[in-house]
Order: structure tokens, then sequence, then C-alpha cells
């Protein structure tokens, strides 16, 4: 039976038009709703799969974020998972917050609750860096099973499915390894009302990095935050000569 | 409303309106037209009718949940993996 770490973020919800900051600092996020990373949903579901089909003996979720951070903890506790611990890094450090900091956290977590399985989603929908789950397993020393679209336990370990370019990947790991989710490993459950409520009394331990001995000061700086540009209107062409000759000038036939 | 079915009753606008919390229109719409229902039933005194009614909002909530869920993964689909 293994221990498995689960990491969560808080995202601005998939659902919601993004709106940049007239500074060009980073995003508005005052007043937006927030969930948690669909792809992170995806992991947390792997993980309690496993916990019902007795690979796993106790799920952990671990998010790093301000105060917030803990109702997506909330979400991850009522989807399945047994306790929940909260690293805090809140304000100006959250901003500046990277994917390496994360990964180090989470090695460190891993070591001191002595987990055999790290998963996490892919990537977060906001920054998109997809680097968590490989920084993780390099600090670590651990095997990776990345954009993984199934995972078996075999024998002492897993054999795990990822979705490569063109087709799938077969590979088989040792234990303790460390696996991100891509989008068709599962269908995550919606964690129901009643099941929030439950959530509330389950366990939730608040760290921050210090205690952790992780240092989080920024290793690149965002200089500019940018809307993506603006598709350019279409006309509506008279008849099929025009089209033909506005085809030929730009160069289609 | 009949007592036996109170709380069932209870439980399920409560369910919904948790659900409607994501919906895509807004809460404020979800709200009204499920309010809207739940009065316009309110005077049931048929237990059998009532327990009838339940089930179909029951069936509504795993209704939603899927259209939540499908919603979800084909936005994460479009965005990330048709490329062309």
């Amino acid at each position: 039976m293994s221990r498995v770490l689960v990491g969560v973020k808080r995202v601005i919800d998939y659902a919601v038009k993004i709106r940049v900051k007239p500074d060009k600092t980073g995003v508005v996020t005052d007043g937006v709703k927030h969930s948690m990373n669909p792809f992170d949903e995806i992991a947390v579901e792997e993980a309690v799969r496993m916990k019902e089909k007795k690979i796993a003996s106790e799920v952990i979720a671990v998010s790093c974020g301000p105060a917030q951070a803990q109702e997506t903890l909330r979400t991850a506790l009522a989807m399945g998972a047994d306790r929940a611990i909260h690293v805090e890094v809140a304000g100006a450090e959250y901003e500046t917050l990277q994917p390496l900091h994360v990964a180090k956290i989470l090695a460190k977590l891993s070591k001191d609750e002595k987990a055999d399985i790290v998963i996490v989603g892919k990537q977060a929908i906001d920054d998109d860096s997809n680097q968590t789950a490989q920084m993780t397993a390099a600090l670590l020393d651990w095997p990776q099973a990345t954009f993984a679209s199934k995972v078996e336990k075999s024998g002492d370990g897993l054999t795990v499915t990822r979705e490569i370019d063109g087709g799938l990947e077969v590979i088989k790991t040792k234990l303790p390894a460390v696996v991100s989710a891509d989008l068709r490993l599962n269908e995550p459950r919606y964690a129901t009302l009643p099941n929030i409520m439950k959530a509330k009394k389950k366990p939730l331990k608040k760290m921050t990095a210090k205690d952790l001995g992780v240092d989080i000061a920024p290793r690149i700086k965002v200089i500019s935050v940018e809307d993506p540009p603006v598709r350019q209107a279409g006309s509506i062409i008279p008849d099929v000569d025009t089209l033909v000759a506005k085809l030929k000038e730009g160069g289609h036939v | 409303m009949s007592q036996p079915h109170r709380r069932a009753v209870l439980n399920l606008y409560k369910t919904l309106l948790y659900l409607g919390r994501d919906w895509p229109q807004g809460y404020d719409l979800f709200r009204k037209r499920l309010h809207k229902v739940f009065t316009k039933n309110s005077g049931e005194q048929n237990p059998e009718k009532v327990q009838i009614m339940v089930k179909h909002g029951e069936f509504v909530v795993k209704e939603i949940e899927a259209l939540y869920k499908l919603k979800k993964y084909r936005a994460m689909k479009k965005r990330y993996y048709d490329e062309n």
C-alpha cells in the first residue's frame, strides 16, 4: 500500500474571460471566480481511485497559495482526499512563486510525509508552465511518468500509458514515482454539497515555505503581460469573381 | 408540502442551489427559475406525486453535474488539444 501526495492549484475558473491589468503586470484576479485547476481535479480523482482500488492507503492533498487555497483543498477533500496541507504563500510572494518553488515544496513534503506516489496535473490553466511534475521528480531523483492517460499497478511498480505526439507510449516505473495527469486519464467526480460539508471535518495542516526550509525568492521576473492579438474583422464579398480575385491577391490559389 | 417529504425536498433545493453557483448564465437566473418551479409545486399534497417530483429533481441534479463535466472537458480539449 502506498501513500499518495496530490498537488492542487487554485486558478481563475476556466469559464472566466481573462482580463489583463492596464499596467501589464499580470491579470485581474480580484473579485474573479476561482476554482481548482482542471488537470489537478483529474490528478485528485486518480489518487482517490487508487485508494478505492486499495492501491493507496492514504491521499494527501497539497496546495501552495494564499488563504483562499484552502477552499481548493476542501474541494480535494470533498472528492475523497484524506487530509490536506496548505503551504501558505501570500501577496507579493505568491505573485512571483514559480514551478521550481512548488516543486521544491512538493519534494520536501513527499519526503516528510513518506509518500510513494506524487500525482499532479500536467499543467495549470493559468500559467501553462508544465514543469512542476518534471522538476519534482528531478529534485527527488524519482522516475517520472508525465502526461499519463492510464495508470495501473503492476508488481511493485506502475505501468503508465503516456500521451505523446501522434500516439501513446507505455512505460513501467518503480515506486516511488511522480505522475502527471493528462486530460483523458479519468473523468473527475463532482464535489457534492454533503461531501463539501463533510470535508470541513477532515484535517487541514497549515505551513509556510520557511517551515519546510524552501527558499521562494523569485528566479525570473515578469516584464510584461499582454493580450493575445485580436483577430481581424472579415468582409463580405459581392460575388464569386471578386472572391477569386481576392484569393489570388492573397496568394491562396 | 407534505411533512414526510419535507427533508427530501429541502435537501434537493439546497443541492440544486449549490449547483446553480456554476450555472453558465449566472446564479441569479438559476435561483429565480429554481424558486419558481418549487413554488409552483409547493401546494402538492399527494405524497406519491411529491416523491415522483423529488425523483425527477434528483435526475436533474445528475444531468447538471454531467453538463458541467462535459462543458469543462470540451473547453479543455478545445484549448489544449484541437490544434487544427
